[in-house]
């Protein structure tokens, strides 16, 4: 087995228990903490598809972001008097239409993509991937690239000011 | 056995399915955000793995970028909402929020 290989499957190994670990764990700080896991393979996984501008921002947006704005929100919505939040159960019948959902996506998902005959390329060899990044998003995705700086702008002043809004 | 595209896909449908249960089986609004980025992470690896076996194609990564963004200015609207409504409901369960406005 090759190093690739054994990257492959350490990093499949990471998200897929780290994200067990999100699902199903009782705590929600534990919850939030397996999920840093999780983006910490999927960066990985990245790094191992040639993508290494991707893996960069992922780690930036989603561990450095979005991972401390959810323990943010985990730990200010626990209750006043410090008892951790344990979700109780939604009930049986949720509980098994999830299960059976998912189980079924899952077995979809990998018997289609098995079974389906890609049309692959060679990758060209290449040092890195931010020229090409770069000049894309500033010629032929230019209205997007600027589309998406106004909604962010848009997006976190409006969160700021729904936050911060007193109840009475 | 080479890692190939297949390899790369049923990891990231395992992830979807993951993220699908995480939403149904959970009542606390947080924990439906963490399924919703379990499901965006694997999408996001798609676009990824079929950019890399399409030749390094660089379009696949753009789009990456813009979920990645999306991403970040959705749990940032979410979670001032989600806190909004603590400060209402004392809780965050999503099915017992049926109210616009008191």
């Amino acid at each position: 087995m090759g190093l690739f290989e054994l990257a492959f499957y350490s990093f499949a190994a990471i998200i897929l228990i780290s994200a067990l670990g999100v699902v199903v764990s009782r705590k929600m700080m534990y919850s939030a903490f397996s999920l840093l896991f999780t983006f910490f393979g999927v960066a990985g996984m990245y790094v191992l598809l040639n993508a290494d501008f991707i893996a960069v921002t992922q780690l930036m947006v989603y561990v450095g972001g979005i991972l401390v704005l959810i323990i943010f929100g985990v730990m200010l919505t626990q209750k006043i008097t410090g008892v951790d939040i344990k979700e109780g159960s939604v009930g049986k019948l949720s509980f098994a239409v999830g299960g059976i959902l998912s189980a079924f996506i899952a077995v979809f998902f990998t018997v289609m993509y098995m079974n389906v005959d890609w049309l692959l390329k060679d990758a060209p060899i290449t040092d890195s991937t931010i020229t090409q990044i770069g000049n894309s998003l500033l010629t032929e995705y230019l209205l997007a690239f600027e589309v998406a700086a106004v909604l962010l702008l848009v997006a976190f002043i409006g969160a700021a000011l729904i936050a911060r809004r007193e109840s009475n | 056995m080479g890692i190939g595209l297949e390899h790369f896909l049923v990891v990231s449908g395992l992830l979807f399915a993951l993220g699908i249960f995480g939403i149904i089986t959970r009542k606390n609004a947080i924990m439906v955000l963490m399924g919703l980025e379990l499901i965006l992470n694997s999408a996001n690896l798609n676009f990824i793995a079929f950019a890399r076996y399409g030749g390094l194609n660089i379009e696949g990564h753009i789009a990456a970028i813009f979920v990645i963004i999306l991403a970040a200015a959705e749990v940032a609207v979410a979670l001032a909402i989600v806190l909004n409504i603590y400060q209402n409901y004392k809780h965050v369960n999503v099915d017992e929020i049926n109210k616009l406005k008191e």
